[in-house]
């Protein structure tokens, strides 16, 4: 037989995309935010993005030799995991609290419910719950040029607006987590992403809208315009937004279930942030709303074409 | 192995209430937080469920079938209302750290599961012993999780510090809720690779050695019991 031929069954046409080349994608996405981290936070910055990803990808491995499962290291996801969480971890954290971390979200909260696709939450984000709660005084204790102090958002609810300089917040001079200081840095990232296609913007802008009325409502500021852009650039909101809310896994596949879902992560964030104990809320916020995934889907299950709803009975 | 020894096997090991039966789960998350709270939790239920087995066991022919249940919770709540306050008399630090879960114990399941499935069929001695390995399977259960969470969330067992603070930073979740259940899941997990390692070897542990009971709707084996089937014929049968 001439090897001309092949015969197989459709899709003849595939996409060039792979879960290797999106997560590479948002790897480079993720490097602005990164290098400004390490800017921003010195060498402990960078040695904690190494030591987190190198964990990450040890963990998959190891988990996959142990259960002789094929190896899934190369689809590149662990990195991404483990990039996300030092970017979610405060600079002066000891090195081997961030390996616990990353065991947590590759080991527990990702291969043990199956791998990738299968998990059940973001494991960057569970693996930093878990730390918060584990070692909650080093997970809150921020530290930048040389001095602790607290994160802009802790100022804003203690002394109000007046406290923050929201043009250092924008470039991310200010105290907090390694990847979340610098809105602008985020921002070029996500643009990126968008560009290549690999995030739209349903997730992300409805929850940026939906957080910005709540806090405009609820926030005891009004429609503030510095309250406001102090309260989208503190905190982890623009990283959520932008990497961990549009995780494929964890996130609604259908178009209207993806604006309900980014509805839900605006409202639990303001609640988190106004009503909540913390100054912060979009971690527990995002892994909230992950849970309730399945249902979003099930909701908004769209019709297929031709399909038409079923008469209702006449009596 | 004789049928008296064979009851205490049964409990700690075959259907060890917490790890294969899955019973008492309230206790085993809330009261572990460190070894000697799980410890006191465990004897004490082991208190309450020997006796309340033997009083059960020993009335089983004079309680009437329609009112049993509140029958055997007069029994459980007199017997828990009498340890709860030899606690408070002799162990009062102890008793106040259970707090609420001691009066708690009266609905445990495991003590009306154990009085339903067992103490009401058979013989006193039997039935003694049967709450023996039902209880020392609960304690055992409940102490593996205390001092597993006890060292990592506070680097200690039964209160002497063995990890120096020095070097050990305590990882606090595994004294707080979310810890108990991470916990109580490896273990679990952790049983039953041992069970699958032994039923490779020919050993299972899950079968049991005969028919306890002898009603299959009710037996916690029935699952994986190898008599259910000509059980089921031979009903069938006399029923034509």
């Amino acid at each position: 037989m001439s090897e001309l031929y092949h015969v197989s069954s459709s899709p003849h046409v595939r996409a060039k995309d792979t879960t290797s080349r999106i997560m590479l994608y948002v790897i480079i996405a993720l490097l602005p935010t990164s290098i400004f981290g390490i800017v921003n936070f010195g060498y402990k910055a960078a040695v904690l993005i190494l030591v987190s990803v190198a964990s990450c990808i040890a963990s998959e491995w190891i988990f996959n030799l142990i259960v002789h499962k094929k190896n899934t290291v190369s689809d590149l996801s662990a990195v991404v995991t483990g990039l996300l969480l030092a970017l979610n971890l405060p600079a002066s954290l000891p090195w081997w609290e961030a390996v616990i971390g990353s065991v947590f979200a590759i080991v527990i909260v990702k291969m043990m419910f199956g791998g990738l696709g299968q998990n059940f939450m973001n494991p960057a984000l569970g693996a930093r719950c878990f730390l918060l709660i584990a070692f909650a005084a080093d997970m809150t204790n921020f530290t930048v040029d040389g001095y602790s102090g607290a994160t802009p958002l802790a100022l804003i609810r203690e002394q109000g607006v007046g406290a923050v300089n929201t043009m250092n917040m924008l470039i991310g001079k200010t105290a907090g987590t390694i990847g979340e200081t610098s809105a602008i840095a985020i921002l070029i990232g996500a643009m990126f992403l968008i560009l290549m296609g690999v995030i739209t913007l349903r997730i992300p802008g409805t929850y940026i809208i939906t957080f910005v009325v709540f806090i405009s409502l609820f926030g005891g500021h009004g429609f503030d315009i510095d309250y406001i852009v102090a309260e989208l650039c503190g905190g982890g909101l623009m990283l959520g937004a932008f990497f961990m809310a549009t995780d494929y896994v964890t996130s609604p596949i259908t178009p209207k279930g993806q604006i309900l879902y980014g509805i839900l992560l605006g409202i639990l964030t303001g609640l988190f942030r106004i009503f909540g104990a913390n100054a912060e809320g979009v971690s527990f916020a995002i892994i909230l709303s992950n849970l309730l995934v399945p249902m979003i889907e099930r909701i908004t299950i769209p019709k297929a074409f031709g399909q038409v709803k079923e008469a209702k009975q006449h009596e | 192995m004789n049928k008296y020894l064979e009851r205490v096997y049964n409990g700690l090991i075959k259907e060890n209430p917490t790890f294969v039966l899955m019973l008492g789960m309230c206790p085993t998350l809330a009261v572990t937080t460190s070894a000697m709270n799980a410890l006191g939790m465990g004897l004490s239920t082991t208190v309450v469920l020997i006796f309340s087995n033997l009083l059960i066991s020993l009335f089983r022919k004079a309680i009437p079938n329609g009112v049993r249940m509140p029958a055997y919770i007069v029994i459980v709540a007199s017997l828990v209302t009498i340890v709860e306050f030899i606690m408070k008399a002799y162990t009062p630090a102890l008793a106040k750290q259970l707090g609420v879960y001691i009066p708690l114990i009266v609905v445990n399941c495991i003590i009306l599961g154990r009085a339903e499935s067992y103490a009401s069929k058979n013989p006193p001695v039997l039935s003694i012993l049967d709450g023996v390995g039902m209880g020392l399977g609960f304690t055992f259960g409940l102490t593996c999780i205390g001092i597993v969470r006890e060292i990592l969330g506070a680097g200690q067992l039964f209160g002497f510090q063995i990890l120096s603070l020095k070097w050990y930073t305590p990882i606090n979740i595994f004294v707080m809720a979310p810890g108990a259940f991470l916990v109580l899941a490896f273990l679990v997990a952790l049983m039953s690779i041992v069970r699958q390692k032994m039923e490779a070897k020919g050993k299972p542990l899950a079968e049991p050695a005969g028919c306890i009971s002898g009603d299959c709707a009710g037996c916690s084996m029935s699952a994986t019991c190898s008599e259910k089937e000509k059980k089921a014929a031979d009903a069938e049968e006399k029923s034509e």
